[in-house]
């Protein structure tokens, strides 16, 4: 009986949360107005309910994934019992009404861990904080309720079956690029209260800025890594090796990283010295927005994608009426409240102040010039100016240069010392990486490619030129130490995090610049028994046959394949899948994965007789690319840990000795 | 000029010829980035530009994709049931395409009539035409419900006939 229940249970706790969010939405905010501490202690009790009853109300979902629920058409939809079931969990996501559930969860979660994790917070800030979050979730628990209820049953007439997952989510990729991703885009409402909070209080200090910081690294380094597990996932999922498409999808993703990089820099000179302080609220605001944006696109059906689920306009309008309202009435209290906490403070014009203020207008400049390509289409076909659509060369034209632009700036930033130095000290601390950069940038292409590449060698000359000076750095912040080890000891761990972010930068500079250029693709026409040489690999087709799997049909090719002038060879299996529900067929790629260079073979389409088309591809460097997200999401993780963060705990410690002492 | 002022104007100056070139680059690449779309129906009617990268897109025409027996060469013809258009293409089809569905290629249009396409998107809309089509049709003066109609109905029957395009892999079980 309680089984049968399960999809309205978790619907009445939607319900639940609704109404909890609304107190928390309220209540503190308007006790911190008026100072009334009773309300503003509804804010942690309400952000835990709410966390609980949006959890009990996914994990209805879930179970209705897993015990096959098909009267539930959601369920029916997205899922099919022959799916293994790791793909019914990760299926929950895969579509449209899931999908917001899991951000309303995450965003549950993050403002629970806020309310737990402030207990040196003073009260009034913890309510505003908790408060502004409390209105998101109501904004977003709305939308779920009003236009996308995951609970709705198909009743009298269930399907005997569900339609299946389309079987491009069928994949390790999606069970963890869609939560890593929500976690970024979500997280980043934490820094926006924070934001808000600051706002509405008038007080921005270095203690808000230590706050916030972590709250944005975190979130900062979870969208890293989501976007990271994307562009591998499109890689080897869809078939072509492509890693970026300049897709919208994925643009509305990188926009709010763009502007989250901006805000963790311009948070740091906020909290070093004082200043931009309206500038940070302000970025804050903005990559909220962004994310918010970035769903708006990708949720409302007005692009069509892999990501694109709903085609039901009135909930692209109301994520667009949500979108409106919070930039809207978030700007507004901006421009009301920003000259209170604003403040000036002077500095040089060589200093690591400038270097940051340059940092964050070119990531402005490169966001705003993303936005437009990604949103001028979509605007010229609402004003009814005809279908146009823009070209990766169009963001590969601005995108390149400013980036090559801002990591010149960058290779001087770390070593550059806050509010003044003289230019001929930076000049000093530089010009021996510069060169060493430029030579060996230079020179590298001509030794290991067979042909010089302009392009690869300003790649292989921008991560230099940012790794260089780092090392540089490092003997210089340990010279002075008794010993090098006690100097490296001696460096905080937040130093250490922004070492390995840019080091992830460079790394990730290297894998798209050689990837880009090196890059060998061939597509070939191949039977039994026909082999084909690409980039000093042959690649023999040695048997073809077909299979059945748990819920697709596949024809598998077997490639041997072995270096020119080497004995040893090995195997690759690409497929051509056919998923029986959807009757909707899938290239399974085959990889031999490298550090330095990727093999690649896809299955094309059947040819005459026993032939079929094959893209066979050669990819230098390509994992460089993710394994530079990957360090640069670390980076950001081991800053949190940087004790200043953990202080108050040293702080708390000596007090009831003191006390003690008194007694 | 006091220090501070001086500094307060370098980052204006500076700001501001940051913007300008960004303004200008931006503009440039978008000019030179944009690709219009066209339907059959608009090639006919000589509205596309030649030699220019065009994305053009209906449904693949039954019966019209030829291979070439020995390359990757392929040519098919994409129609909005006014108009035909014939597209040229060297290398491997998306998963998707199929006779009877929405296409999108991107391209050049040449002069004697026909796309060399570098680019095939297949759409993956069950059964109807892309909404730029049917857009392209009504301004057009056609109805693209009627086609509309005829496409879904194409589609239906195509796919009635089983997996066609997948024949060879499904009927060896």
């Amino acid at each position: 009986m309680l089984i049968k229940m399960i999809p309205e249970i978790g619907h009445f706790a939607l319900v639940i949360a609704l109404l909890l969010a609304i107190v928390q939405g309220t209540m503190p905010l308007v006790g911190a107005a008026t100072r009334r501490p009773l309300w503003m202690a509804f804010a942690r009790p309400m952000a835990a309910g709410q966390f609980l009853f949006v959890a009990i109300a996914y994990a209805c979902l879930t179970a209705s994934y897993m015990l096959d629920d098909f009267s539930v058409a959601n369920v029916a939809n997205n899922s099919n019992s022959m799916l293994p079931w790791y793909y019914k969990f990760s299926a929950v996501w895969g579509n449209h009404e899931g999908s917001v559930l899991l951000w309303s969860l995450m965003l549950a979660g993050w403002g629970f861990a806020a309310s737990r994790f402030s207990k040196d917070l003073p009260e009034d800030m913890v309510s505003r904080v908790l408060g502004v979050m409390g209105l998101v979730c109501v904004g977003f628990l709305l939308f779920i309720l009003a236009t996308s209820n995951p609970f709705e049953r198909l009743l009298p007439n269930m399907p005997s079956d569900g339609a299946d997952l389309n079987p491009l989510l069928q994949d390790f990729g999606l069970i963890i690029h869609p939560p890593m991703l929500y976690m970024g885009y979500v997280g980043f409402s934490v820094v926006f209260a924070f934001a808000i909070a600051a706002l509405l209080g008038g007080r921005l200090d270095a203690a808000w800025t230590r706050w916030a910081r972590p709250w944005t690294n975190l979130a900062w380094a979870f969208l890293t890594v989501g976007i990271a597990l994307g562009s591998w996932w499109a890689y080897y999922e869809l078939g072509w090796g492509g890693w970026w498409f300049w897709d919208p999808v994925e643009n509305a993703s990188l926009l709010p990283w763009l502007t989250g990089t901006a805000l963790m820099h311009s948070l740091a000179v906020t909290e070093k010295r004082g200043s931009f302080k309206s500038w940070t609220v302000l970025l804050a605001i903005t990559t909220f927005s962004l994310s918010l944006l970035g769903t708006f696109l990708v949720r409302s059906g007005v692009l069509t994608s892999v990501h694109a689920f709903a085609n039901d306009p009135s909930r692209g309008f109301f994520i667009l009426m949500l979108l409106t309202v919070t930039v809207g009435v978030s700007l507004l209290i901006f421009a009301l409240r920003a000259p209170r906490v604003s403040h000036t403070v002077g500095f040089n014009w060589v200093s690591r102040d400038a270097l940051l203020l340059i940092n964050n207008i070119l990531l402005v400049i490169i966001t705003v010039t993303v936005l437009l390509g990604t949103v001028y289409p979509l605007l010229l076909d609402a004003l009814g100016f005809g279908k146009i659509s823009v070209g990766p060369p169009y963001f590969n034209a601005l995108f390149v240069p400013l980036t090559v632009l801002m990591c010149v700036f960058m290779g001087l930033g770390p070593g550059a010392r806050w509010k003044s130095m003289s230019a001929r000290d930076l000049g000093r601390r530089v010009a021996l990486s510069g060169v060493a950069a430029l030579v060996l940038g230079a020179v590298l292409p001509l030794i290991f490619a067979e042909q010089w590449n302009l392009w690869v060698a300003i790649g292989l000359i921008t991560a230099l030129w940012i790794v260089l000076p780092m090392f540089r750095d490092l003997f210089d912040k340990t010279r002075n130490a008794s010993s090098f080890g006690a100097g490296l000891k001696k460096l905080s761990l937040a130093y250490w995090g922004m070492q390995l972010g840019h080091l992830g930068v460079a790394v990730t500079i290297v894998g798209v610049a050689v990837v880009s250029h090196y890059n060998v693709e061939r597509s070939v026409r191949m039977g039994p028994g026909d082999s084909v040489q690409v980039a000093g690999y042959e690649f023999t087709m040695t048997n073809l046959q077909a299979r059945r799997g748990p819920n697709f049909l596949a024809d598998t090719a077997t490639i041997e394949v072995s270096r020119l002038g080497s004995e040893r060879s090995f195997e690759m299996r690409p497929e051509k899948r056919l998923y029986i529900a959807r009757g909707m067929p899938m290239t399974q790629v085959a990889l031999r994965p490298g550090f330095f260079r990727d093999l690649y073979v896809a299955m094309g389409e059947e040819l005459d007789g026993d032939d079929w088309a094959m893209r066979i591809q050669y990819k230098p460097f390509v994992r460089w690319l993710w394994l530079g997200a990957l360090l640069m999401g670390a980076g950001g993780i081991l800053a949190i840990a940087d004790r200043r963060y953990r202080r108050r705990k040293t702080a708390e410690a000596p007090a009831p000795a003191a006390q003690e002492a008194h007694a | 000029m006091t220090p501070k002022r001086k500094q307060k104007l370098f980052i204006i100056l500076g700001l501001m010829s940051l913007a300008a070139i960004a303004v200008g680059l931006t503009l440039f690449a978008l000019r030179s980035n944009i690709n219009l779309f066209f339907s059959p129906v608009q090639i006919a009617a000589g509205d596309a530009p030649y030699e220019r990268t065009i994305r053009a897109g209906g449904m693949v025409r039954e019966g019209s994709v030829s291979r070439n027996a020995d390359s990757l060469d392929v040519e098919f013809t994409v129609t909005d049931y006014v108009d035909d258009v014939r597209v040229r293409f060297n290398g491997i089809l998306p998963d998707l395409f199929r006779e009877g569905q929405g296409v999108v290629v991107v391209g050049e249009l040449q002069p004697d009539g026909w796309i060399r396409a570098n680019e095939v998107l297949a759409r993956h809309d069950e059964n109807y035409m892309p909404p730029e089509v049917a857009q392209a049709l009504e301004e057009a003066g056609y109805s693209p419900a009627d086609f509309q109609a005829k496409a879904a109905e194409v589609g239906k029957r195509l796919e009635a006939q089983g997996e066609y395009a997948d024949d060879n892999g499904a009927s060896q079980y």
